[in-house]
């Protein structure tokens, strides 16, 4: 029988990069998901969770909790919502034994997208094609909290016609962290500098990243700086979905 | 060199660090020399996660019996003929020293490296009381030099280009020869050697730092690379050990195990060039070593860490790899965070030590990359602890009510998934409107954090929602 996989949109995708969505509904209905897309969703609080906001933070959970936990699978395409749910959700609760243990049974079903293919679903190769040299940002959460690196390398190698340029210092943040970049915008600035230079400094011609946050912040700067660098999420390009607009740029 | 605290300044003092030339050229052999050589280090031993579990448990062991520790610790250290004295606060321990001093009637005082002298801010104390404090490690001296204060908890003077430093030795050591070659890093070395030779002949009293204090034998343990803490601790009359509660230690066995992960993570040597050990003053038949072996025992707000959520940060063996590896620190340097204690580290100890109110923006200025966590030896959960402050100062009122009112009002709606959707549904599209042409907006109001530096990208039209809802209902139609 097919998995029963719920996507957690994530807030950032469903208000600015819906694509991202639907590319994420693809890769899992081809590899053989039924994918529901429960509508009671928003965000999964970490704007409220890092500013210290328990209170909300633990409203927002639970009712998270609540619209996901009848199915099989939660996947999410961003490593640090399915971070806030698989490593924080549970620690919300130390002091409701019941609140708890959903937690921890909904966190243990709880994937990001790239890993959820790559390490549950054993998918090895992908049936997408683009001819382009691409290089990839690895997103904090992601890579420190749920260990994804190799992963989206190795399903992006399977992609016709992809070749890949890493940039120097490709697991180093960009700066974003949510909030960060705009209460301390002077420092994100600098560290997101820094981030572009080494993306120009590959010679690629296509950033690509499995956050959207990051994504934003890097693709805003890069245009910021007149780059033609094309800014897409890496589920975009595994999906083979690639023909509308990439991040920050005009219809075409 | 008063010491002015500006943590509170933290993000003027910020701006301020990144328009400074200097400083920022200086900084990146922060970025590019500790972490090159860490990783070798790693790389090179296979076991070294499983020291840091070690690591991790001896000091969570020592915390949970911190007064046992303690206790036997100062029996030994008398036992040796030396005598431990218990400050309760910076004022305390300055005091304390002091008298020390003057009992001896010192008037130069030669110093070992020490995070601590810098936390009671000694130096100007007893510069006040007509004594001369005298730095003997190189980066310390230096920055002695330029009336600063240490900008790295293991490299005082990182934020200094060498250029810089040949400056300030042709301005003070006016005595040498003009036309002296200083290009080098080794003629600076050797020409501060050369200086501080007489120096520590002539001192009255040393005062050393320690990494560790052993609670098995009363012994203080100090690991440096210059060799100048063995002469500060052997040649005067007195020699003052000053150190914090934490570095206790139970035995020698749990201090090496410890050492084989400190100086790997801090320069990514296998061990520092000096490890040395002192245990009470001059024994009868001993060649060298002072006439009084004194210690300081600090607390100075870290009893109250104990059975709090801020207890795992007594863990710390102040190796500095966690500001080595992050991108705030690498940005700003140390001397923007206002206080002793720079990068995650600090952003955790500071507001224990001093207070939320006044330390409150570091646990702020952090985006939660991980990566201190992720390189610290002895685990400690940094991001973790960052949190938890700003849970602290989110109960207290302290952050700004602007950002309290923006949030709430976020999380009135994310609460309500209906409501969301349908404020969202309105939003979304005329945002994408106005960035309609260029895909990107180049500036909007209420959102000048973002677009002062970067263009914010247009959502592509409607939301997914909006659009999975309208799919599926086109489906319900056609069946
Ligand atoms: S917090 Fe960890 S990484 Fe940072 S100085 Fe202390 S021991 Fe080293």
């Amino acid at each position: 029988m097919a998995h029963k996989v719920a996507l957690f949109v994530t807030c950032l995708v469903d208000l600015f990069r819906p694509t991202v969505g639907f590319a994420t509904i693809k890769l899992l209905e081809d590899a053989g998901c039924d994918v529901v897309v429960p509508p009671a969703q928003t965000c999964c609080g970490q704007p409220a969770y890092n500013s210290g906001d328990r209170e909300d933070t633990i409203a927002i959970a639970q009712q998270l909790i609540k619209t996901f936990e009848p199915y099989d699978y939660v996947v999410a395409p961003s490593g640090s919502c399915a971070a806030m749910i698989k490593k924080h959700y549970p620690g919300l609760f130390t002091d409701d034994e019941a609140w708890q243990a959903r937690a921890q049974a909904l966190s243990d079903k709880t994937f990001e997208l790239v890993s959820f293919l790559s390490d549950v679903l054993k998918v090895e190769n992908i049936d997408a094609k683009l001819d382009k040299n691409v290089t990839y940002h690895d997103s904090c959460s992601g890579l420190r909290e749920l260990g994804i690196s190799a992963q989206p390398r190795k399903l992006l190698a399977s992609v016709e016609g992809l070749s890949l340029s890493e940039m120097k210092d490709s697991d180093v943040c960009c700066g974003f962290g949510g909030t960060f970049c705009v209460k301390y915008s002077d420092i994100s600035n600098a560290i997101v500098s820094k981030k572009t230079d080494n993306i120009a400094n590959s010679g690629a011609d296509m950033l690509l990243a499995g956050d959207l946050g990051c994504l934003m912040n890097m693709a805003g700067k890069l245009k910021r700086q007149g780059s033609n660098i094309e800014v897409r999420h890496v589920a975009e390009v595994l999906a083979d979905m690639t023909d509308g607009p990439a991040i920050a740029e005009a219809k075409k | 060199m008063t010491q002015i605290i500006t943590t509170s300044n933290f993000k003027s003092n910020a701006r301020t660090a990144l328009d400074d030339k200097n400083l920022q050229k200086a900084l990146t052999h922060v970025e590019r020399g500790f972490i090159g050589k860490r990783r070798s280090a790693m790389d090179a031993l296979p076991e070294f996660d499983q020291l840091r579990d070690n690591a991790r448990d001896i000091k969570n062991h020592t915390l949970e019996n911190l007064d046992l520790y303690l206790e036997a610790y100062e029996e030994k250290v008398t036992k040796s003929g030396g005598k431990v004295h218990w400050a309760a606060d910076a004022e305390e321990a300055r005091n304390q020293i002091l008298k020390i001093c003057r009992d001896v009637g010192a008037k130069t005082v030669t110093k070992g490296k020490s995070m601590i002298a810098e936390e009671i801010g000694i130096n100007d104390f007893l510069e006040e009381n007509k004594i001369e404090p005298i730095e003997t490690d190189l980066g310390e001296y230096i920055i002695q030099l330029r009336g600063e204060t240490p900008s790295h908890i293991i490299a005082p003077a990182v934020h200094v280009l060498k250029e810089q430093v040949e400056e300030d030795f042709r301005r003070v050591h006016t005595h040498l020869p003009e036309a002296r070659n200083l290009e080098e890093p080794e003629s600076l070395l050797d020409e501060a050697r050369k200086v501080l030779r007489e120096k520590f002949l002539n001192a009255d009293v040393g005062i050393t730092g320690a990494n560790f204090l052993i609670a098995e034998t009363g012994t203080s343990v100090i690991v440096t690379n210059e060799g100048n803490g063995d002469l500060t601790q052997i040649l005067p009359k007195v020699h003052i050990v000053l150190a914090s509660i934490e570095k206790i230690t139970p035995t020698l066995e749990d201090v090496s195990q410890i050492l084989r992960v400190l100086a790997r993570s801090a320069t990514g040597q296998d061990m520092s060039v000096y490890t040395t050990f002192s245990t009470g003053p001059r024994r009868e038949g001993d060649p060298d070593g002072p006439e009084e072996y004194h210690v300081i025992l600090l607390d100075n707000g870290r009893s109250n860490m104990i059975g709090s959520e801020f207890q795992d940060m007594l863990r710390c063996i102040r190796c500095g790899s966690c500001m080595n590896h992050c991108p705030v620190y690498h940005a700003v340097g140390g001397h923007a965070y206002g206080w002793v204690y720079p990068g995650p580290m600090g952003a955790v100890l500071t507001p224990s030590l001093m207070g939320i109110k006044d330390g409150g923006q570091l646990p702020n200025a952090s985006t939660f990359c991980g990566r201190c966590e992720a390189v610290c030896p002895m685990r400690i959960p940094l991001p973790k602890m960052m949190r938890s402050w700003r849970e602290r100062e989110f109960e207290k009122h302290l952050n700004p009510s602007l950002q309290r009112w923006g949030l709430k009002a976020w999380a009135y709606f994310a609460k309500r998934p209906k409501l969301y959707h349908l404020a969202m549904s309105f939003a979304i599209p005329v945002l994408s409107k106005i960035g309609w042409k260029k895909g990107r907006i180049k500036s909007l109001p209420f959102a000048g954090g973002w677009t002062k530096y970067r263009d914010l990208p247009a959502p592509e039209s409607r939301t997914f929602q909006q659009q999975w809802a309208q799919r599926e209902a086109l489906k319900q139609e056609a069946k």
